[in-house]
């Protein structure tokens, strides 16, 4: 139990550190303006996506072993939801947008 | 197996459905706030010749409500810590803690969004900012009703202690307060950092 209960909170330090990194990285850019173009958007979504993974990995506990498999299977539904719908809402209005000019 | 221990088996198992069913119910939020942050993706450059994010943003701002609610999801992280320890007081210190970060995240949300219509900028004027404030302001409205749960929570540790049904409400509003940060990760690398560059 104290065992535990001792990585639990190492687990909520380093979560917290990562996500302070993450935070900070894609800030310091966009303020110092270090970066110009797509690039700068591309480390954005890195950033992002990686921070939404420490988040879910250390501060809501998923795991691929000690999480029960139909949270996990639920987590991935989701997944795949918003990637069809906000993937395909973005492709056809990029395009619509692009065809009206 | 006597009367007290089957019982015990069966709240059990009834905690474990509710918590999976709240999982349920934060994918399917997920997924709102997918199409919310798609309809802004889809109307951020529509302005309509009003003012523009670049016009409006402050990152500075951004950055203390990001530090408010990340160190918010750390505080409620010691409340779990100190929920398995079976440390009452500490929980609710930590809760408290918690709260007021939330709050100060409200306030200071209620600030932006009060200086904005202030300067001519409200909802009315454009896709752009019709689409800002349906998503930003849904996601202060989770942070409001999670401050009130963890209000209604404190007082519940106090009153009933830690009993079973208190510990995995308590679990679950945890889930909820992380999810929303999750939520707040999108916003900022979506909303405020593209919108001033």
């Amino acid at each position: 139990m104290n065992h535990s209960a001792e990585r639990s909170l190492s687990t909520y330090l380093t979560g917290f550190v990562l996500a302070v990194l993450l935070t900070a990285i894609p800030f310091a850019l966009v303020w110092g303006g270090l970066l110009a173009g797509s690039a700068v958007y591309a480390v954005i979504a890195v950033a992002a996506v990686l921070q939404v993974i420490v988040h879910l990995v250390f501060f809501l506990h998923i795991d691929l072993k000690s999480t029960p498999a139909e949270n996990l299977f639920f987590l991935a539904f989701a997944a795949v939801l918003i990637f069809i719908m906000v993937g395909g809402s973005l492709w056809i209005m990029m395009d619509l947008h692009h065809r009206m000019q | 197996m006597s009367a007290a221990t089957i019982l015990e088996e069966e709240q059990k198992h009834a905690l474990h459905s509710r918590e999976f069913g709240f999982w349920i119910y934060l994918m399917t939020d997920a997924v709102i706030f997918a199409l919310l942050f798609a309809s802004y993706a889809v109307l951020a450059e529509n302005s309509a010749a009003g003012p523009t994010s670049n016009d409006l943003f402050d990152l500075s701002r951004t950055a203390i409500e990001t530090g408010l609610l990340l160190v918010s999801s750390l505080t409620f992280g010691m409340a779990s810590i100190a929920l398995m320890h079976d440390q009452k007081g500490r929980v609710v210190q930590w809760l408290f803690v918690t709260l007021l970060l939330g709050l100060a995240f409200l306030a200071m949300e209620m600030g932006e969004f009060g200086g904005m219509i202030e300067k001519g900028a409200g909802p009315e004027v454009s896709g752009f900012l019709s689409a800002f404030f349906t998503l930003v302001g849904t996601h202060g409205l989770h942070v409001a009703f999670g401050s009130l749960g963890i209000v209604v929570m404190i007082g519940q540790v106090l009153v009933k202690g830690l009993t079973a049904p208190v510990r995995s409400r308590l679990m679950r509003l945890g889930l909820f307060w992380h999810f929303l940060d999750i939520v707040w990760i999108g916003i900022f690398s979506a909303v405020y950092l593209p919108g001033v560059l």
